[in-house]
């Protein structure tokens, strides 16, 4: 536990830092969790989360299975009830409301449409209870499906569509609502890569062009890069790090993190600590110029336009990509100098 | 064409398991309806003699006949008011314990569902005895409702099993997700869970109403000769009237059976009973 509180003090800067930088006048929060905590029966949940989110904001969950993503998903939409601490969205509490009466929409993985019905009355089923008129229904259930992608499906069956056409459906089904936050459990994790990363870029384009606020939990750090704002990354459930991609990439506040978020080098020193070093920070250096290793090539593999190699340091297997024409003429076996452009240590 | 019906032909025409599949085929059909058929054809003979194939005279006779007996119109009327009460009161009792044993974990839960097992694993008779001893301490004897209890607990495991399948094949997320877009609890019950597990409270609820139509063991033994059903009936008839008159009957037992399993065809089926709608 003691070793952990470093790890939280770093924590505390980087949420200070974020606060500094989005305490911009144009920037309204939307959704406030504060000191939430909740524990199922057997002990396991979340403790203590703290996090704002802005209006107009991606913010993605990322951390593997079980870092209980979902259960703060859940909780924001009212299918768990919260142990303490409190939920605001436009500050006002949500946590004593029923899912029906928060101003929230949920998409989950699987299992989001009702079989029983067509599309159309999927999506009127919502709308009906607000009594929106039938011809402004018609309309927007149109336009609706028309922005996701799917016009002209209104009369199929769920079991008629794909796997992507589904979530689809059911990402229309929520933005009809028109909630104050939108929220994703891994929406597209049972689609293949292709389809999850047309949808990926679909989502990105509906929230710009709604402006809406979006919660997002993923556990592939590759989506999560690629479509949030910020990600905060969770481990064992509490929060390692919040930050923008790039913040997180450049400046992994843990090594777990650093880990968890692209290539990383691991590179034990001596004083027990451990530097960490990106494979696209290594560069392959002339003799007599400074370096921070040396070692000898094991393999070397062209990727298309770079190169990744392995160079063998000491114990160390260090993974560097670099361009095609520096390493011309050096073969497997080869001594090498390395120098890194920038390093963490942890 | 007529050569195909030389049997030497058609077993190396269609092959050897083919030839020996259309023969078992060929006798279970016999076996099958061969005896409906029978039946059928002696509803609707006015006189029928032995050894005769067909019947000596055509005619609806014997359905006059048996439409003119008060007692057995009356245990027509009394078949089908017993097997309604059955079927909506177990529908009322049965399918919210299915929905709890689907949905919530509680202790006792799976004794709770074997022990509707039991009383189908017992032979009847012993189980009616013992119930007849308690009916008479509750002067239930002789009563509708005691008939409509003794038809109850032979349904009752169908009407908790099947249903709680049914409701198990819900998914969570299906009922959330309702919940999310301002449906209320009751109404996400009605409107999304219910109807998803339809097939399978329409199969129970078939097999209770049918179950119900033709029980007679138990209804004699408790309704005392004064609770009299069709099947109750339906002994009398065989000794007391010409065969005619049993095969009427017979018919007129079936025909609840053929019409309801018509109606909900949509929903009969071995998919239906392993569990409601599924999506891929
Ligand atoms: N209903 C529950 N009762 C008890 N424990 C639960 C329950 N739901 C989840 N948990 C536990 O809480 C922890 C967090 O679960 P959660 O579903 O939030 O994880 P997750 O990050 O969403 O994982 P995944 O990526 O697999 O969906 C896990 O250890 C899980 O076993
Ligand atoms: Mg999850």
């Amino acid at each position: 536990m003691i070793e952990c509180k470093g790890v939280n003090d770093m924590e505390e800067k980087i949420l200070t830092n974020e606060t500094v930088k989005s305490a911009a006048p144009d920037r309204v929060i939307k959704l406030q969790i504060k000191d939430m905590t909740k524990k199922y029966d057997n002990g396991d949940g979340v403790e203590h989360i703290d996090l704002d989110i802005y209006e107009g904001e991606i913010v993605t969950m990322l951390g593997p299975s079980g870092c209980g993503k979902s259960t703060i998903l859940r909780t924001i939409g009212g299918f768990l009830d919260v142990t303490s601490g409190d939920i605001q969205i436009d500050g006002k509490s949500i946590v004593n409301l029923p899912p029906e009466k928060r101003p929230t929409a949920m998409v989950f993985q699987s299992y989001n449409l009702w079989p029983h019905m067509t599309v159309y009355e999927n999506l009127a089923f919502g709308l009906k209870l607000r009594k929106t008129p039938k011809d402004e229904m018609d309309r927007e259930i149109k336009r609706h499906l028309e922005m996701v992608g799917i016009s002209g499906m209104e009369t199929k069956y769920p079991s008629q569509l794909s796997g992507g056409q589904q979530q689809r459906v059911a990402i229309a089904r929520s933005l009809l609502l028109k909630p104050s936050v939108l929220l994703l459990d891994e929406p597209f994790s049972a689609l293949d890569a292709k389809i999850r990363q047309q949808m990926r870029e679909e989502v990105k384009k509906i929230q710009s062009e709604l402006g809406i606020t979006i919660v997002f939990v993923t556990h592939d750090q590759e989506e999560a890069m690629a479509l949030s704002h910020r990600i905060v990354v969770m481990n064992k459930g509490k929060f390692e790090q919040v930050g923008t991609p790039s913040e997180i990439y450049d400046n992994p506040a843990s090594r777990y993190v650093a880990s968890f978020i692209g290539e990383m080098n691991f590179i034990p020193q001596a004083d027990g600590s451990t530097m960490a070093v990106r494979p696209e920070e290594v560069f392959l250096v002339k003799d007599g110029e400074a370096c921070d290793m040396s070692g000898t090539i094991r393999t070397i593999m062209l990727l298309g336009h770079y190169v990744e190699t392995n160079v063998q340091c000491g114990e160390n297997v260090i993974k560097c990509y670099v361009q095609r024409e520096d390493i011309e003429g050096v073969n497997v076996g080869d001594k090498v100098n390395l120098k890194f452009a920038k390093h963490h240590v942890f | 064409m007529f050569k195909m019906l030389n049997p030497r032909r058609f077993y190396h025409a269609v092959g050897k398991q083919k030839f020996w599949e259309f023969i078992i085929l060929a006798v279970f059909i016999l076996f099958f309806y061969g005896p409906m058929l029978n039946m059928c054809m002696l509803a609707f003979a006015n006189t029928y003699e032995v050894p005769a194939v067909l019947p000596q005279e055509w005619g609806l006779k014997w359905w006059k006949f048996v439409f003119e007996q008060d007692n057995l119109v009356s245990s027509i009327v009394q078949s089908f008011v017993v097997a309604i009460i059955t079927t909506i009161a177990s529908m009322l009792l049965c399918i919210p314990a299915a929905y709890s044993l689907a949905r919530f974990k509680y202790p006792g839960r799976k004794v709770f569902m074997l022990s509707f097992l039991l009383t189908n694993a017992f032979p009847k008779l012993g189980i009616y005895t013992s119930i007849a001893i308690l009916f008479y301490k509750y002067n239930l004897m002789g009563s509708l409702l005691g008939v409509v209890i003794i038809h109850m607990i032979n349904s009752m495991m169908f009407m908790v099993w099947l249903p709680s399948s049914a409701f198990r094949s819900v998914h969570r997320q299906q009922e959330e997700a309702a919940r999310d877009v301002g449906a209320g609890p009751i109404r996400t019950f009605f409107k999304v869970t219910l109807p998803m597990a339809m097939p399978g409270i329409a199969v129970a609820t078939l097999y209770t109403f049918l179950g119900s139509m033709e029980e007679a063991q138990g209804t004699m033994l408790v309704g005392l000769a004064r609770i009299k059903t069709m099947p109750v009936e339906m002994f009398g008839v065989i000794m007391d009237y010409p065969v005619q008159v049993g095969a009427v009957f017979a018919i007129l037992l079936i025909i609840p059976a053929v019409v309801m399993i018509f109606a909900m065809r949509k929903y009969i089926g071995p998919e239906a009973i392993a569990g409601g709608f599924k999506m891929k």
